[in-house]
């Protein structure tokens, strides 16, 4: 009973992993299954960067145990472009600089799609009370809001 | 360290009942994994009881609500029909931390964690919310008031679980507020909070309240002291000031860097005063 085998739905493909049964979901995402996307932090929910969505809601997956994903459908930042295209939000973070180190950047993008994809216009409040579980150590935020905005007007009339 | 994935409550509560060493349900993790990341608690059994049946339900009950164990803060914020019933109950549970953790949180964990200062607690307290409990040997029901009984302790029997939350039903012109005071805008722990819920008559005046406060003393605190002064008042400014005056009295805060032992009772008096006020317009509001 060291290990468990669990089978799950990332990015829409499924995925089989063993895991230890003390193992977070990010610990397996990166070291099982090569998706470094998201990132550790802080390993206490705090800063966001490892956000990945379980059953659609946006968790930390540094707070979510690899067993836990057993039969759940997980969706990653590796799962956000479409092959070589990057999605809107993506384009609009390189369009208008919002990001610097870039660690953060993985979890805000994830974050801010579940956003979209309740609240396709949100004000800038709504935004910045969305991703206050997101620290930015770089940009000192004003930039990722505009992106955010940018990729909603332009997710808007596609 | 073993996680295991119970079919049922009973099942549950016999694999916590018979472990021998450590052992940590596991609903939303939010706490739990942070215990387990800093190496304060090692256990040796994790029982994660959100495949059990029920436990991500809210299911109406004789005029009420039954919050499952599992349900975490999205839901629960989701839930139109809670929200209205107890928008005070609600809205101290959506403090609670990130959007990410409002993902997975939930207010049995909150409850069962045993902070002075977990934000779902004074509104629950204040509602006469009631824990349905699983234990070893079947279940029975207590007040949410009657769960915490100091810091990080509970009145909690080995191999008990709390399955679900009954937000009781209540009668027209009733409203609840909470309300908190932390230093910054979002993402904080409270220095201290109040949670009101009152109940007007066809006079428009207070015909029954309740008032908890959290974060000032060793456990979430019911004042009754502080609801008598509300009684048969419409608050008035000399009601007010006599319920903020009683919450102050009844505080036993610790004083720390977040905030001094004076800081804390007069902030707690002051935000009953103005909960009371939103939970008055509240109730105004559904008559
Ligand atoms: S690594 Fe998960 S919140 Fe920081
Ligand atoms: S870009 Fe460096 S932390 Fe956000």
């Amino acid at each position: 009973m060291k290990t468990i085998q669990v089978a799950t739905t990332i990015n829409g493909d499924s995925a089989e992993f063993v895991c230890g049964h003390d193992e977070t979901l990010l610990d397996a995402l990166r070291n099982r299954l090569g998706l470094t996307g998201a990132k550790e932090g802080c390993g206490t929910g705090d800063c966001g960067a490892c956000s990945v969505r379980l059953d659609d809601r946006l968790v930390c997956s540094c707070l979510v145990l690899a067993a836990e994903a057993e039969g759940a459908r997980i969706d990653t930042i590796e799962g956000l472009a479409q092959g070589e295209t990057l999605h809107p939000l993506q384009q609009s973070f390189i369009d208008l600089a919002a990001l610097q180190c870039g660690i953060c950047t993985p979890g805000i993008l994830v974050a801010a799609k579940a956003l979209l994809d309740r609240n396709p216009e949100p004000t800038d409040t709504e935004i910045r009370y969305w991703l206050a579980g997101n620290l930015c150590r770089c940009t000192g935020y004003d930039k990722i809001v505009r992106a955010v905005q940018d990729a909603a007007a332009k997710m808007r009339s596609a | 360290m073993r996680y295991v994935r119970p079919e049922t409550a009973e099942e549950a509560a016999d694999l916590l009942g018979r472990e021998e060493g450590v052992s940590r349900i596991l609903a939303g993790g939010t706490d739990v994994l942070v215990q387990l990341k800093s190496g304060l608690v090692e256990p040796d059994l994790i029982v994660d009881i959100k495949r059990i049946a029920g436990m991500r339900d809210i299911t109406p009950e004789d005029g009420g609500f039954r919050i499952g164990a599992a349900v975490s803060g999205a839901m629960l914020g989701e839930h139109a029909g809670v929200k209205a019933l107890w928008p005070g109950v609600v809205e101290g549970f959506e403090l609670i931390g990130s959007t990410q953790v409002q993902g997975r949180a939930t207010m049995a964990g909150n409850l069962c964690n045993g902070s002075p200062a977990g934000d779902a607690v004074p509104s629950l307290v204040a509602a006469a919310a009631v824990a349905r409990i699983q234990g070893p040997g079947g279940t029975r029901d207590c007040p949410v008031a009657e769960i915490p009984v100091g810091p990080g302790r509970t009145a909690l029997g080995k191999g008990e679980i709390i399955t679900s939350i009954l937000l009781p039903a209540r009668p027209a012109r009733s409203g609840d507020a909470y309300l908190r005071f932390i230093p910054r805008t979002e993402m904080d722990i409270a220095v201290a909070s109040a949670a009101v819920s009152l109940t007007l008559g066809a006079d428009g005046r207070v015909a029954a309240a309740r008032v908890a406060l959290g974060a000032v003393a060793p456990t979430v605190r019911l004042v009754d002291a502080a609801a008598e002064c509300l009684l048969g008042t419409g608050l008035e400014e000399d009601a007010l000031a006599a319920l903020a005056a009683a919450c102050s009295a009844a505080c036993r805060p610790i004083d720390d860097k977040r905030g001094t032992i004076a800081f804390r009772s007069q902030v707690a008096g002051v935000l009953a005063r103005r909960a009371a006020a939103i939970a008055h317009q509240r109730a105004g509001r559904t008559s």
